[in-house]
């Protein structure tokens, strides 16, 4: 006989504790790295989860594809493991007592496919694909990143869509005809998800909400309609392109996983998403979600506020026929990736978690600053040929006084795009709500409420991006009456409260932006 | 092939007692935890200290691991792992249970709160993580002197002070209250701390069965009472709910 496995108690079914009674709402979050679908109830806690993840495909350096056709699957098995989940934990539960579905989708990743097989014509190019930075150069002429800017709110990059799609259609035989024909559909992967929910072939509508569109390059932010010159100047035939909806609406219904004739009411991009779960309703209210890398979007109510400080300019939620919401997004590269980096290539800890631990066992940086521009420095700078630098190096500084400005190079990029954020907008920074993995880790709170000298705070639901979806959809069908019943759920489970001398603050700044020049020019030669 | 050695297994069992941050244990604590004979225990120990896998305080007589064993790798759980572990499951007990939700683990003489989740209202709380609370009048602390005999013997031979009218002080009564908290799993402290305030707590155990922590909850008597005194039932389920799942979390654990 071999050892029995310990632990025996894990065995039993994992639901932590009692849950409320019905309806529900489901949210689909068609992610990255995997699909999850997570049944809510009306006080926005979770009732079931279940999560799939799928295949990333690298077909060549710099290449990153997703099979869709493996993710629709993994979509509706996810739903109907939610659904089973709930129907086991919930006394009494019915299908019928889910009153909506919401979808919340990677942003940018792209997917063309045939309206009459509903088989995608190739594998969705996913948002970190890099295989159309020379397109989207030659696409600059001579205006260069900002030629699009003033109409979409984006920089000229290979994130977005549309470049994506021009790409398709170039390197697919035969595509260009077919999708001027009118047999090609494109669409971002909630176009994807609710098409095929809503009926395939047999019906299905074609759809992307505002906050998915504001991602395309194709979309006028103003009009919220797609943009005929930009269409032409990409080479995008308009007739591949989904209707632009609002992002809680009754797209149609969906029968799946035991669900019947269900609203598909909800569609916002997980970042979007997550700034609606965060109920970040009004102006100046701002959410950042600390994973990997970090995600930071402001609310700017209902004007786009043009960024000089190279931010992006985009869509935050369009409720119905409401007036939309705008919201100014700066993304940090690096941040969860830099504790990885410690662990994985540096072996100084050997959990993420350990970062705190040893970070803790001095009382400050020692003087060292870390600047994690391993790819370029990102916003505000936007600096291609700058590379990672750890400044201020002596014999006094140790691997805990590393780990700590590992976890202060979070912070201080953040109040680098919280500056360009109040910049651009004239808004300060009252508070700001945080989720995403990162958030447990208490002293990076603490140094972030510290350098941004404002309140930190962290909700109740870590899942605030699902949430989001849930939120949308239910308020499309009724289930909650409006966006203060959603606020009324949004709970407080932390808050970390500024406790840094203000000359500290202003001297750890400067030095922090004097590492950051320090990182600036290191790429002599162009490398592509 | 041979069956399992006992005398080895009992060596395993007294390092994995000893494992941790600075733990010191003496030779009764080690024998009684492990329901060994002391002649047996102590045969065992000195064994061990010949190899360098232990060490004896000269002054005290008791016993912590040795430098030869923690350079095979230092493998006790990180508190701040425990926290990254615990941050759903608290989230949700504060949830449920509409109080304030904690972690504790020991800590020198007393229970240091390493998580600290706030009561679900739109009330001002004020962040605990990083105090300390005593051991001995503490749900959470009463929690760890009955299932880690480092814990006890802290809270066993150290001050046992009357911070209200409640607390528990004499060796006897307190050995008696970490009895029943065994029996139950789950310990109480009514208004043995601080006046008007209640709490509830329940060990957390890691992948080898070893307590790690206490989690809990702490509130207004009235409302964590019901109107005859006593702790309300569902509290008490939320509460063990928790420590459940945060242990199950930890035996699933990735090290």
């Amino acid at each position: 006989m071999t050892d029995t496995p310990n632990g025996t108690a894990a065995d039993s079914a994992d639901s932590g504790s009692s849950h409320g009674s019905g309806p529900f709402i489901a949210a689909i979050d068609q992610g990255t790295t995997s699909s999850r679908c997570i049944v809510f109830d009306r006080d926005g806690r979770i009732v079931a989860v279940d999560q799939k993840e799928h295949e990333q495909i690298f077909p060549k350096p710099g290449w990153v594809e997703h099979d869709a056709a493996e993710i629709w699957t993994n979509v509706q098995e996810v739903v109907a493991g939610a659904i089973r989940k709930a129907a086991q934990d919930i006394p009494g539960f019915t299908p019928a007592d889910v009153k909506a579905i919401g979808i919340t989708n990677q942003r940018e990743t792209t997917l063309l496919w045939d309206r009459h097989t509903g088989e995608p014509v190739h594998n969705a190019l996913v948002w970190q694909d890099t295989r159309t930075d020379t397109l989207c150069r030659e696409l600059g002429r001579d205006v260069g990143q900002d030629r699009f800017r003033a109409t979409t709110g984006l920089p000229l990059a290979s994130y977005f869509a549309g470049p994506k799609i021009r790409w398709l259609l170039d390197h697919v035989d035969g595509l260009r005809e077919r999708a001027e024909a009118g047999d090609i559909l494109f669409g971002t992967m909630d176009s994807w998800v609710i098409w095929n929910l809503t009926g395939g072939v047999n019906g299905g509508v074609h759809v992307t909400d505002v906050t998915n569109a504001s991602r395309t390059l194709l979309m006028d932010l103003r009009s919220l309609d797609w943009d005929q010159d930009i269409l032409d100047a990409i080479g995008v035939p308009a007739a591949v392109l989904p209707q632009i909806r609002s992002s809680s609406e009754v797209y149609g219904t969906a029968t799946i996983g035991g669900l019947e004739d269900v609203p598909v009411a909800s569609a916002l991009g997980d970042q979007q998403a997550a700034l609606f779960g965060q109920t970040c309703f009004s102006q100046g209210e701002a959410k950042s979600t600390y994973g990997t890398g970090t995600f930071m979007l402001l609310n700017t109510g209902s004007t786009p506020v043009d960024s000089r400080n190279g931010l992006i300019t985009t869509v935050g939620y369009r409720i119905g026929d409401d007036a939309p919401v705008y919201a100014l997004e700066g993304s940090i590269a690096v941040t969860g990736a830099l504790v990885q980096w410690m662990r994985d290539q540096m072996g100084l800890i050997s959990t993420a978690a350990e970062i705190e631990t040893l970070a803790l066992t001095v009382e400050d940086n020692g003087g060292a600053y870390f600047v994690p521009a391993f790819s370029g420095l990102f916003a505000p700078y936007w600096q291609d040929d700058a590379r990672g630098v750890i400044a201020g190096l002596t014999r006094y500084v140790t691997k805990a006084h590393i780990a700590r400005a590992v976890l202060e190079a979070t912070a201080w990029q953040t109040r680098e795009i919280a500056d360009a954020m109040t910049k651009d907008s004239g808004v300060e920074l009252a508070a700001l709500k945080v989720d995403g993995g990162m958030t447990s880790n208490n002293l990076l709170m603490q140094t972030l409420a510290d350098v941004l000298d404002a309140p930190v705070v962290r909700p109740m639901v870590a899942e605030t991006t699902c949430l989001g979806a849930a939120y949308a959809a239910g308020l499309a069908v009724g289930f909650w009456p409006d966006t203060d019943a959603l606020r009324a759920n949004w709970k407080r489970a932390a808050e970390w409260t500024p406790r840094m001398d203000g000359a500290d603050r202003d001297r750890e700044y400067h030095n922090w932006r004097k590492a950051v020049t320090r990182t600036m020019g290191w790429i002599e030669e162009e490398e592509h | 092939m041979p069956g399992p050695i006992q005398s080895l297994e009992r060596a395993a069992a007294i390092l994995r007692l000893l494992a941790g941050g600075e733990r010191r244990l003496g030779l009764s604590d080690v024998a009684s935890s492990l329901g060994l004979a002391k002649g047996t225990a102590h045969g065992i120990l000195r064994t061990l200290q010949q190899e360098g896998f232990v060490e004896q305080d000269p002054v005290s007589g008791k016993y912590q691991l040795g430098a030869e064993l923690l350079r095979l790798g230092n493998s006790f759980l990180d508190v701040h792992e425990l926290r990254a572990r615990a941050l759903v499951w608290t989230d949700d007990l504060a949830r449920s249970s509409g109080e304030s939700a904690y972690l504790g683990v020991l800590h020198q003489q007393g229970v240091l709160i390493v998580h600290h989740v706030f009561r679900p209202d739109d009330s001002r709380q004020v962040l605990e993580v990083g105090a300390m609370q005593p051991l001995h009048s503490t749900a959470l602390g009463k929690v760890l002197a009955a299932y880690d005999p480092v814990a006890h013997s802290e809270a066993a031979e150290g001050e046992r002070a009357a911070l209200t009218g409640r607390t528990v002080t004499s060796a006897a009564d307190f050995e008696a209250l970490l009895d029943l908290t065994r029996a139950r799993g789950w310990a109480a402290d009514l208004e043995e701390t601080w006046e008007g305030v209640a709490s509830i707590a329940a060990p957390v155990y890691d992948r080898r069965r070893m307590p790690v922590g206490a989690v809990g909850i702490s509130g207004a008597v009235e409302r964590v009472c019901d109107d005859d005194g006593a702790i309300r039932p569902r509290l008490v389920a939320a509460v063990r709910d928790c420590a459940r799942a945060v242990s199950r979390d930890l035996g699933a654990g990735r090290f």
